[in-house]
């Protein structure tokens, strides 16, 4: 059962998910490491792997404000983190959706240790015996989330975009050789 | 149907001939602008690629700029290989608009963008910077976006799935009292609001002060809109901002098209703001919406005070600072760090005196570029140090140190707090 591991409150800001002094880092791969480390107990938990995978930070209001850094959502997608708040701020909250970084619109009574259940549409708080409803994500990111993330919903759209180019010239007589 | 700018902007980006709050649309990017960043997005851009068989290409070299602005010249060889990895994208992609670190043509971004004529009123603007919404000074739609998200934009010169956005009516009346400048109405602004009281929605500013404002002002004003969460801020294409593009962008004048909202658009939301009798205010550690007037503070001992970013490094806020400073001395215990937001204005700053006048008072005049507004270049604070800076973010360790404080204010609160030593209001010490 998945635990709350971090419970923060509100205005969570990018720097303080992911300093800006550690900017120069930024591959998806290398930016687990720097996961809220200014949070130096959290972080070191998060550093010897003695945080589980599908574990859940819970924070209040607007999530993510600040900087438009994506490393804020990839160090906590790859640490397979789940962030439940009562709200995101917009480029922190698409950030985490063209990642696939799990993010849930809740407003949640919890505190660190809780352990949680994900019901459908619904988040149970067993230790505290409580459930809690679900808020859903914008409309117009579904289809980017049913895809797997923007990277393959842009490459979907790229190639449906090239076959629909081949389509046209070979239509009026004209192939992409003869072109070049 | 009557439209805000924001509506008529992505209306038009999308090839409709009218859009409304909620409907989701695929928009035609007109400028596409990165900085360091730029790093992680070819990154992303490459991957999109990846098993389609399909040499990687950008959709159009000439609308994206690149700006190597956030630790220039690099701080460390990670930070100078990403800035040789960006260089030869940018020469294999032929990218035009790419201001490398050079005393010609460097700068912050948003700054280097509206200067060089980049961004024209009616522009959907996109950067993977979170204070891209600065160019919505010049009616523009400019918002930041992530770097995956300009990875798709780079594919496809389109942004997928934009919802389009409500917007809120910022009415500004009465004319600024000496001292008070376009910061501290947005500081002000921004504790009515909250920091995310603008959340998902545009400000749009009107009223006799923002159409008396410079250019510079606006682009204060729209900087910073994001610090109350707004995905844009935009101030209504005019006289003024014409008289900018041509007279100071380079801008042709048949180049220029001015989009005005429909008188009866439809706002979420109309604040109405009197600047006549607005104190300076300051925002206190650590959130930009914890901003309070100047009485409150004044007398708190600061360490170091910062005058420079996208936010308040223009040439009128050296000015300010010089004609504070001259024939002073930057108080013992003070540091006081000046960076311009761009080559340009430093070289303007330099004919005019201004930075002669800054040095010989004790300041320390920094390169243009980011400076010390993200902590991870110069100016780091010591634990337990107080800075006093007219950049836009004060959030626990924005300045390279969590045991620091950051407070907000103007170049003028700053510049007279710079020779006090103590947090200093300008209309009567310094
Ligand atoms: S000056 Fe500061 S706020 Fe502006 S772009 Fe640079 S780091 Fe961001």
């Amino acid at each position: 059962m998945p635990k709350v591991v971090l419970k923060l409150g509100d205005n969570v800001s990018t720097d303080d998910i992911y300093p800006g002094r550690f900017m120069a880092t930024v591959l998806p791969s290398e930016t687990p490491q720097y996961a809220f480390a200014d949070h130096a107990s959290f972080n070191g938990l998060l550093n010897q792997r003695a945080i589980p995978p599908g574990s859940v930070v819970v924070a209040g209001n607007n999530f993510g404000c600040g900087s438009s850094r994506e490393q804020a959502a990839s160090c906590l997608k790859g640490h397979d983190l789940t962030v439940v708040a009562r709200s995101f701020s917009r480029i922190f909250m698409q950030n985490a959706i063209n990642l696939g970084l799990r993010i849930v619109v809740a407003s949640i009574d919890a505190s660190e240790g809780d352990e949680l259940e994900w019901l459908d549409g619904r988040l149970h708080n067993v230790t505290r015996n409580k459930t809690h409803s679900l808020h859903s994500l914008p409309k117009a990111r579904q289809s980017i989330i049913d895809a797997g993330g923007l990277v393959a919903y842009t490459r979907q759209k790229l190639l449906e975009k090239l076959s629909k180019q081949k389509n046209r010239s070979v239509r009026s007589g004209v192939t992409e050789e003869s072109r070049l | 149907m009557a439209m805000t700018i924001a509506e008529k902007i992505l209306a038009r980006a999308a090839g409709l001939p009218s859009v409304a709050v909620g409907d989701v649309v695929e928009a035609n990017v007109d400028l596409a602008m990165s900085h360091e960043n730029a790093a992680l997005v070819i990154n992303q851009f490459v991957e999109v690629y990846r098993d389609t068989g399909v040499e990687p290409r950008v959709w159009d070299p000439s609308r994206i700029a690149i700006v190597l602005d956030h630790r220039v010249p690099a701080e460390s060889s990670k930070t100078a290989t990403n800035q040789k990895k960006i260089r030869e994208f940018v020469h294999k992609q032929a990218i035009g608009k790419f201001h490398d670190i050079r005393g010609d043509v460097g700068g912050i971004c948003h700054q280097v963008l509206p200067e060089c004529g980049y961004v024209r009123p009616g522009y959907l603007v996109v950067g993977t910077d979170s204070h891209t919404t600065t160019h919505g000074a010049l009616g523009a739609l400019a918002f930041g976006i992530g770097a995956t998200e300009m990875a798709s934009v780079w594919t496809l010169g389109t942004l997928l799935n934009v919802e389009v956005p409500p917007t809120i009516k910022v009415v500004v009346h009465g004319e600024f009292p000496p001292g008070v400048y376009p910061k501290d109405l947005i500081l002000h602004l921004i504790g009515l609001l909250s920091a995310e009281g603008a959340n998902f929605k545009v400000i749009e500013f009107h009223g006799v002060t923002v159409r008396n404002m410079s250019t510079s002002g606006r682009l204060v004003l729209c900087n910073m809109a994001v610090e109350a969460g707004a995905t844009a801020g935009i101030v209504p294409a005019d006289k003024e901002t014409i008289r900018y593009l041509i007279g100071h962008a380079g801008v042709s004048s048949h180049d220029i098209e001015v989009i005005t909202p429909d008188p009866d658009a439809y706002y979420v939301q109309t604040i109405d703001i009197d600047v006549s009798k607005l104190p300076p205010q300051i925002a206190c550690p650590h959130s930009v919406d914890n901003v309070i007037p100047i009485f409150s503070m004044e007398g708190r001992r600061v360490d170091q005070v910062v005058v420079g970013s996208c936010t308040n490094g223009r040439l009128e806020d050296l000015e300010v600072v010089a004609r504070l400073v001259r024939g002073h001395k930057v108080a013992r215990n003070v540091r006081l760090l000046v960076f311009p937001a761009s080559w340009r204005i430093y070289r303007d700053a330099l004919s005019k005196g201004y930075i002669g006048t800054i040095v010989e008072a004790g300041g320390v005049v920094m390169n243009p570029g980011c400076g010390c507004c993200l902590g991870v270049h110069q100016g780091a604070l010591g634990n337990g140090e107080v800075a006093l800076s007219t950049t836009n973010r004060n959030f626990k360790g924005r300045m390279g140190n969590p045991e620091a404080e950051v407070y907000l204010c103007s170049p003028a609160v700053a510049a007279a707090s710079a020779l006090t030593g103590v947090i200093t209001d300008p209309r009567t010490g310094g």
